[in-house]
């Protein structure tokens, strides 16, 4: 009897004891100093967060400006902003491609952005209407493993892969933005009758979905499967743990479509109350200390003039990529609607 | 005339006072609790009601969706998978349940515990443990790797979701097969004895139809789940609704395609549980005359005594050492590795289940005390819609909930009050159904004796009824905790911004490939729910 009271009074005290601490505990997982404004910025991030999040908070940690950051897959923000309309909080939309940030862009949610931001990137990695600026460059690439492939094993095009020896050795991550991207390239390279034509040879051939690029690198690490198609930056996070992991970069020679550059990139959303505070942010993300942070810790290509790449990288001018506008690929809705017919995407 | 008219109004008046009164605790204005509970409803089902404006809104293209070969291939992938995995956990569940209450199993008690504890490991836990296990590369395969075993059948699609949902969901049938078990007069199973039947044929023809009732509640509580379950079949890539749904509302700038599969999704479990309904008034399983049941006599398994210890243990083994072993194999590999805040999330989740049961528990008092208190029709039709939440998937109510409030609550949206509003709504009816079990267990002629010393009607609720239920409405609360604590897309999709929970950290995790960070969640999640299953269990014993 005793007892019983005891655990009842233990599980009421419990319940209303825990009741409160989701208010308090809510912003706690940031560390911030004191902040000196005391404002706070919401940022949509289609990037990962491992990715984005410690140039983030070095940016409150210089500023004391607060950053909520709702992480996503990047077409997901991006159509949560569309469908919140007006009522959107968000400041910032922080994109792994340039496809949905032209996709938002199109839909007029993105206000311009100041000569000042846009002009620190060459013209190639920003929006020709000055809606958007890439933050950071990444190269598509095949990752392949090199215990079941040499190099001269690979194929030498992305088209290719349809080729029934690939059958059930690739991988691919169809919900991913970099991936979406690449398709809207293809789509403007090789028209779309081929590159639907291609996707269904990919599916037909067993081609395997993986939720994003680094689950790709692990899987080709290993050996599940025997060549991706990824970014290039994943393997060196990889890398960096273990160098002697069996998987390398493979860039497609002679600008094969499937050598495409992209851009991670940011805009500010026009229904934000604090456009001046979320340029502030975009402006610190194209600053010394953040174009080094993506060049060394997350070895994407810095975009800025000035700030050199890892070593391991080759130069972004070096590669043998197609001739594309980033702007063009705004088409984002064509692309996930060609995916969903041709069974890549579900 | 006169007269006898006279003479007979007092008689009624007499006999009126006789008679007996059905209930004695009036709620002090019906109306009220009608007009709470239909306030209930409303907020419940408006953002389900926004999902058809939506869906019908998507128009001929929504139509043309609709009946595309790829939405039936979703649905048949769905009806397949749910009924292999009723299957299979009848086929365990039965046996299982009929080892630990029917025989002289050894360590009976031991076996039950053991089994049932594959309850608090959620479905998608233990979906990544049985693909670290079972899956390419996996454990298991790097374990053979020396005998030869280059790569082993592939986990991931129909295989993996049905392994994973079955072995989480088997304790549904369980449950209440073993209470129809203990329950079962013996005197049936005698008769049919000494009437010439052999053991297997007292089962199959006497023990088993008794069973069916059990069985199927048992079976739709299995096939409830499996349809709503997203976890599972999200990590094992199986394109089954909730996949579909999530990977629609991710990756897709159509909104109104996961509005479309979501309807069509609740449409089919509707049609389950009138199924079930229409097949249970047909049932008939109860004692006929007065009677005095004997204690039931365990069945001697004799030579079948290894083969049974057999199954216990390899149901017990797949089922809860393999995931836990995965767990705590990658705790010892993250530990020291990474560090991690744990407290924050373990506080988040604790904290937003905690106000999820004290709300659900004041909440679901009108329409507990509607369904227990006052029958008319009307009352039993606003019951049911409070009940609406059983047949809603987690993702479903997180979708409805994201478009509404995007559009219409932009003040509370991304907020916690929105969160804890879609929990509510998924798991209101395990308190009404708690609260109103507890409420009609009380005497009326208690709360009558204190209307007549003098107590109102507030007096009453406060110092008669409440002592009394508070044991069913606090079970009712805990087992909404528990939900909580586990649920997975919810989560995902109505977590303020910045939000971190255990799930999500699991999620996370799991989604950037780093399994040395899984291993400390998932294990503190499993704990906790694991205890406030023990005290749930403890109160239930003492009560």
């Amino acid at each position: 009897m005793q007892l019983k009271r005891i655990a009842r009074a233990a599980s009421c005290a419990l319940m209303l004891a825990t009741a409160a601490l989701p208010l308090a505990a809510q912003n706690a997982n940031e560390i911030v100093p004191v902040p000196l404004s005391g404002e706070t910025l919401t940022v949509y991030s289609g990037r990962t967060e491992s990715l984005i999040a410690p140039i983030l908070e070095q940016f409150t940690a210089e500023t004391g400006v607060q950053v909520e950051v709702r992480y996503g897959n990047t077409a997901e923000m991006a159509a949560v902003i569309l469908e919140e309309g007006d009522n959107s909080p968000a400041d910032v939309f922080i994109a792994q491609d340039a496809g949905a940030l032209g996709a938002l862009a199109q839909e007029n949610r993105l206000s311009p952005l100041p000569s000042d931001i846009l002009e620190r990137v060459p013209a190639a990695y920003r929006s020709d209407d000055g809606l958007w600026v890439g933050l950071s460059g990444r190269a598509r690439v095949f990752v392949y493993n090199t215990e079941a492939l040499s190099e001269e094993e690979l194929p030498t095009s992305i088209l290719d892969l349809t080729d029934p020896q690939w059958a059930g050795r690739v991988g691919w991550a169809p919900t991913n933005a970099s991936f979406q991207s690449h398709v809207t390239g293809l789509r403007l390279l090789l028209g779309d009758d081929a590159t639907r034509e291609w996707l269904e040879g990919m599916v037909a051939n067993g081609t395997i979905p993986y939720d994003n690029n680094r689950a790709i690198v692990q899987a080709v690490i290993d050996g599940e499967i025997d060549l991706g198609l990824v970014n290039h930056y994943y393997l060196y996070g990889f890398l960096a743990d273990d160098p002697d992991v069996p998987a390398a970069n493979y860039y497609l020679p002679g600008g094969d479509p499937g050598a495409l550059i992209n851009v991670a990139g940011a805009g500010v959303v026009n229904t934000s109350d604090q456009p001046g505070l979320a340029q502030r942010l975009i402006l610190y993300l194209l600053g010394q200390n953040a174009q080094t942070y993506f060049a060394e810790n997350t070895y994407e290509y810095p975009l800025v003039p000035g700030v050199e790449p890892s070593f391991q990288l080759i130069p972004l001018d070096e590669l043998e990529v197609p001739d594309l506008d980033l702007s063009d690929l705004s088409d984002l809705q064509t692309t996930l609607d060609m995916l969903s017919e041709t069974g890549a995407l579900p | 005339m006169q007269i006898s008219q006279t003479a007979r109004t007092p008689l009624r008046t007499t006999l009126a006072r006789y008679a007996p009164r059905s209930t004695a605790f009036k709620p002090p204005a019906p109306t009220a609790l009608q007009l709470i509970t239909l306030l209930i409803v409303a907020l419940v089902s408006l953002p389900i009601g926004y999902l058809v404006i939506r869906a019908a809104g998507a128009g001929e293209a929504g139509l043309a969706y609709l009946l595309d070969g790829r939405t039936l291939k979703v649905i048949s992938n769905s009806l397949l998978l749910t009924g292999a995995v009723v299957a299979a956990a009848a086929l365990i569940g039965v046996p299982f349940a009929w080892l630990t209450a029917r025989t002289d199993l050894p360590f009976r008690r031991f076996w039950l515990v053991a089994g049932l504890l594959t309850m608090v490991i959620p479905s998608y836990i233990g979906a990544m443990m049985y693909i670290a296990a079972f899956g390419p590369r996996g454990l298991l395969q790097s374990l053979l790797e020396p005998f030869g075993v280059q790569s082993l059948p592939s986990i991931y699609g129909f295989w993996g979701a049905w392994l994973s949902i079955t072995l989480f969901t088997y304790p549904y049938v369980v449950l209440p097969v073993r209470a129809a078990l203990l329950n079962m007069d013996p005197a049936l199973d005698e008769s049919a004895r000494s009437l010439g039947m052999n053991r297997w044929k007292v089962f199959w023809r006497v023990t088993l139809p008794q069973l069916r009732p059990a069985m199927a509640t048992g079976m739709l509580l299995t096939a409830l789940y499996t349809l709503s379950d997203f976890g599972a079949v999200a990590l094992m890539r199986y394109d089954a609704f909730t996949r579909v749904i999530y990977l629609q509302y991710t990756s897709s700038f159509d909104r109104n395609r996961a509005a479309i599969l979501s309807l069509v999704l609740v449409a089919i479990t509707l049609a389950l549980l009138v199924m079930e309904r229409l097949a249970a008034r047909k049932r008939h399983n109860y004692r006929i005359g007065v009677g005095c049941q004997r204690t039931l006599q365990p069945v001697a398994l004799g030579r079948w005594r290894i083969p049974a210890l057999a199954f216990c243990g390899t149901l017990v083994t797949v089922g809860v050492l393999a995931p836990v072993g995965v767990l705590a194999y990658w705790l010892a590999r993250g530990a020291g590795e990474i560090t991690m805040d744990l407290l924050h999330p373990a506080l988040n989740t604790v904290g937003a289940s905690g106000l999820t049961a004290l709300v659900v528990g004041v909440v679901a008092l009108p329409p507990a005390l509607l369904s227990a208190r006052a029958s008319s029709r009307l009352n039993r039709w606003l019951v049911q819609l409070a009940y609406l939440g059983n047949v809603l998937p987690g993702l479903v109510v997180a979708l409805a909930l994201v478009y509404f409030a995007a559009n219409y609550l932009p003040n509370v949206y991304q907020t916690l009050p929105i969160l804890i509003l879609g929990y509510s709504t998924r798991f209101l009816p395990l308190s009404i159904g708690s609260t109103s079990s507890a409420l009609t267990q009380i005497n009326p002629r208690l709360e009558e004796v204190g209307r007549s010393m003098g107590l109102n009607s507030f007096q009453i609720a406060r110092r008669i009824v409440a002592p009394l239920a508070r044991a069913g409405i606090l079970a009712g609360m805990a087992l909404v905790f528990l939900s909580v604590m586990k649920e997975l897309p919810t989560t995902l999709l109505l977590s303020p911004t910045g939000f971190v929970t255990l799930p999500t950290e699991i999620w996370t995790a799991h989604n950037q490939v780093q399994m040395s960070r899984l291993g400390a969640p998932s294990l503190v999640l499993i704990a906790v729910s694991a205890l406030s299953l023990f005290i749930m269990l403890r109160q239930e014993k003492h009560d």
